[in-house]
């Protein structure tokens, strides 16, 4: 769980770094995404790259998904089914933070999109905005539609929830979090890779709803 | 001061449970909690009703006998023992609901008594050090940095009331655990089986059918004893080094409760 979400939010700095190009430019934008393709060559074959981190994303979502549906498993059968407590009186838990409410059905929620979120932008199967051939245009196209801004925001929004609580339980699970001092430290840096993953992502799409990219 | 207990009553582990509304009037806000249990007992053994069991033990908060969950929260609304809060932590009139700890590895045996005999069974798979007999050695012979004999005794105060797992939106005894292994595992005399503890005890907390730990903290919120939640990273840490130092020789889990259950009702029934 740790290792293979860690894998994932590196992957996520690295795709928001990406989008960000977005404000350079569609030749910026379009030769970022042509760059992916031809990473590592002549090295490589031709979308080589792109495929040993596919792989990698690939296994580390299965066994996120595997070790998410375990946890999720091993802790239904130990509380001894839905109802624990009858007392409706503390629902909210004592001192657990919103984010470590959200991890499972906000994973659900970003599952969802990434499917949607490939048919449309990677796989080009669907087109809400109008097709077109290059990146640039299909995203300019769909993120002008409100409908799907306000998804790509949900989802978004659910990631930076899920990221807050996973940098810190993973760190945690990882061992580093002995004492005090690194408690607060993990909780910081846990808030700023989330901040900066939410502010990433929403930037391009609300810039294109507004009209500042187009 | 005058209030409503909603209390879980079950007559026996098979039995199906269910909560049942007392009237409980004229307490001092002085008295402790499981005082007000003790009154309303008193009260429904002269009129011929079944006393509500609970668990209690030294009442000075020391022993980790008693603990019910009161309105939601394990021990109650003050990080105490139960038998520690007292009723001035409530106000006049409110209806308090009491319930015993939850989880599958914890059956009730009655009404807000839990078998909590898993902690034991873990404690057995790894919570102990190996001391040769003979002449008990000089206090200061073997040193002890401060730093480390502080966090070690702080981490030996868990009384093993089983909060932790009640309060854990997983069910997990992680906190419970990693107190035991925190505790021997900064000590030199833990050393020599630092890293066969943390496995067995770990593989005997997962067999007993605890959930996983998901560090959302729950467990340190209402633990009496306050044991700091770095206790589950350091565990983490010495699990780590362990299963990447591998090895055949770790121990194995010993069967969990059900199964020495039905083990003994094999030999009862030959």
């Amino acid at each position: 769980m740790a290792v293979t979400g860690l894998i994932l939010i590196g992957y996520l700095l690295a795709h928001m770094y990406g989008n960000l190009k977005i404000f350079a430019g569609p030749e910026a934008f379009n030769a970022y995404a042509h760059h992916l393709r031809v990473l590592g060559e002549p090295l490589l074959p031709r979308t080589g790259a792109l495929w040993i981190l596919r792989a990698v994303l690939i296994v580390s979502v299965l066994a996120h998904m595997y070790a998410a549906f375990n946890l999720w498993s091993r802790a239904h059968n130990a509380r001894g089914g839905t109802r624990r407590y009858y007392s409706n009186k503390t629902r909210t838990g004592v001192q657990r933070t919103y984010a470590s409410y959200t991890l499972r059905w906000g994973g659900l929620v970003i599952l969802l999109f990434v499917i949607y979120h490939l048919l449309h932008l990677t796989w080009n199967i669907i087109h809400p905005g109008g097709a077109a051939a290059e990146p640039y245009e299909r995203v300019v196209n769909g993120f002008q539609i409100w409908s799907v801004v306000l998804a790509y925001t949900i989802a978004v929004i659910a990631v930076g929830f899920h990221v807050r609580h996973g940098v810190w339980s993973a760190l945690t699970t990882l061992g580093a979090n002995t004492s005090t001092l690194a408690r607060q430290r993990l909780n910081i840096g846990a808030y700023a890779v989330a901040g900066v993953l939410t502010v990433g992502f929403l930037l391009p799409p609300f810039a294109i709803l507004f009209g500042f990219v187009d | 001061m005058d209030i409503t207990l909603r209390v879980w009553r079950q007559a026996n582990s098979r039995a199906k449970g269910k909560m049942a509304v007392y009237k409980v009037n004229d307490i001092s806000e002085h008295m402790s909690f499981l005082e007000v249990l003790d009154v309303l007992n008193e009260r429904l053994t002269l009129q011929g009703e079944d006393p509500i069991a609970f668990d209690s033990d030294c009442r000075e908060g020391i022993c980790g006998m008693c603990g019910v969950v009161i309105n939601g929260v394990a021990h109650g609304p003050q990080q105490t023992t139960t038998c520690q809060l007292h009723m001035r932590s409530f106000s006049d009139g409110d209806v308090i609901d009491v319930e015993p700890w939850r989880a599958d590895p914890f059956p009730v045996i009655k009404d807000l008594v839990v078998d909590r005999s898993a902690f034991d069974r873990i404690i057995q798979a790894g919570g102990y050090i190996s001391a040769p007999t003979g002449t008990a050695p000089d206090a200061h012979a073997t040193p002890v940095p401060k730093r480390d004999a502080d966090r070690a005794f702080d981490a030996a105060t868990c009384i093993s009331c089983g909060a932790c797992v009640a309060a854990c939106p997983n069910g997990s005894a992680m906190l419970f655990t990693a107190a035991k292994i925190t505790h021997l595992g900064l000590l030199p005399q833990g050393q020599p089986e630092r890293y066969s503890r943390v496995v067995g005890m770990v593989a005997q907390h997962d067999v007993e059918g605890f959930g996983g730990c998901t560090n959302i903290g729950e467990c340190t919120a209402v633990c009496p004893k306050e044991i700091p939640f770095e206790t589950i990273s350091r565990l983490n840490r010495d699990l780590i080094s362990a299963l990447t130092h591998g090895g055949s020789h770790w121990p194995k889990a010993a069967p969990r409760r059900d199964e020495l259950e039905e083990e003994e009702d094999d030999i009862i029934g030959f």
